[in-house]
């Protein structure tokens, strides 16, 4: 039923995180759901429109939250979706994140843009179990800080402990933050390469550059998961559209180790 | 209290370098703090000098018409902030200021280059470490040329 048929939800709550984007808190209509796991996504149903794989960017009181991006006909119709809107919902899909990582690990999140939503439940896991880990840095990059997601949600996670840095690639002139590429945030890491554990999501070649990076500072490449993104359609494995090699990423990722997909990224057949 | 040398030998940029070289280069530095909102440089200044960063950040920027100082990059701390000093004419191309509170360790540009003149093996080391941060911040700028995170059209 669940991942075959769409479930019911209705949208009980629509946030504006940036002039494109929004979060939807959606609730079950019928039966809920099983609990989405961090990095797990969703085929979101757009009635009469269409259906895309949104990640899951927490819970709420009633709910998964979704943040989607109006970039397409279908995420456009699920941006305007208002609170009483009813959508349907698949899932829960593929494989999310390796959590909770090793006890005493150093934990580094490297979001680049919308890549902060499927990361934003790693940092409410870190900061749920802080004493887990010995140090829990979020590198995030945006185009603008207008584009920034969250930032009202930073203060937090810095009380919480974690040490969490923000650059952009183009400054406003009210902007007194880091300008740059995220990977030069790494500077600013005091980790032990060794038993890093790296989560990374944002545009592919970011992400490339964020776990080069990462390996060359010493996390081992089996250390550093990607959240990929392909062509999702059935969530299954079953209709191929999202292959990437061996890999069908609804089904084997869309986390998957810079191990494995290192050498898949630059193929430029897949 | 730290000296000049310790302090240079501590520091990222300069790892690894034979206790000889260090010691020469500590003499033509000297430590440089720097308020929050100091400016350290003008564009097409002359460049006398390259600092390397040991606390703090440093903007560097170029003034756009209508724009005012328009932020291009962030230089933080362990790395080195200026290279114009290395090429005639010897003139900043972009301006440079300190973000937050800086500490700093100014070289002087003129001595390093008749050091690096005298010893070709002082040299090729230095050119080795300041090409490498070339490479890295050129990198940084393909990427950004690319606008990721742009909508896709």
């Amino acid at each position: 039923m669940s991942t075959m048929t769409a479930a019911r939800y209705r949208v009980s709550d629509r946030r504006r995180e940036t002039g494109d984007t929004v979060t939807l808190a959606i609730e079950p209509v019928d039966e809920p759901l099983p609990v989405f796991r961090p990095g797990q996504f969703a085929m979101l149903y757009a009635f009469g429109v269409g259906e895309v794989p949104i990640s899951v960017s927490g819970y709420g009181e009633d709910g998964p939250l979704h943040t989607i991006r109006a970039v397409g006909a279908t995420s456009g119709a699920l941006c305007r979706a208002e609170p009483g809107a009813m959508l349907g919902v698949r899932g829960p899909f593929g494989r999310g994140w390796e959590l909770p990582g090793p006890a005493g690990a150093d934990l580094v999140v490297v979001a680049g843009g919308l890549g902060l939503a499927p990361l934003r439940p790693v940092v409410r896991h870190a900061m749920a179990d802080r004493d887990r880990y010995r140090r829990v840095a979020v590198l995030i990059g945006a185009r603008t800080p207008d584009d920034l997601l969250y930032p009202g949600e930073y203060q937090d996670w810095r009380a919480a402990g974690l040490d969490v840095y923000t650059t952009v690639d183009r400054a406003t002139a009210e902007w007194g933050g880091h300008v740059g590429v995220v990977t030069e945030l790494y500077g600013r890491l005091e980790h032990r390469p060794a038993d890093t554990v790296a989560c990374v999501c944002g545009p592919e070649i970011m992400m490339r550059f964020a776990a080069r990076g990462l390996v060359g500072l010493g996390v081992p490449a089996g250390q550093v998961w990607l959240s990929l993104e392909r062509n999702m359609h059935c969530g299954l494995g079953h209709c191929g559209h999202c292959q990437l090699g061996p890999l069908l990423l609804c089904r084997d990722g869309p986390v998957v180790g810079y191990d494995e997909a290192g050498p898949l990224l630059t193929v430029k057949e897949l | 209290m730290m000296t000049t040398y310790d302090i240079l030998v501590a520091h990222p940029f300069l790892a690894g370098l034979p206790p000889g070289h260090v010691e020469r280069l500590s003499r033509w530095a000297r430590p440089a703090p720097f308020r929050a909102g100091t400016r350290i440089f003008e564009e097409n200044g002359r460049a006398k000098r390259f600092w390397l960063i040991r606390e703090g950040c440093v903007h560097l920027d170029i003034r756009v018409p209508g724009r005012g100082d328009a932020v291009i990059e962030t230089i933080g701390p362990g790395t080195v902030l200026g290279w114009s000093w290395m090429f005639p004419p010897y003139r900043w191309h972009f301006g440079a200021v300190a973000v937050d509170q800086v500490l700093s360790i100014a070289v002087d540009g003129a001595g390093v280059r008749a050091l690096c003149d005298a010893d070709p093996d002082l040299g090729y080391e230095l050119t080795k470490r300041f090409m490498a941060v070339v490479v890295e911040r050129m990198q940084a700028t393909r990427i950004r040329l690319l606008d990721l995170y742009k909508a896709p059209a």
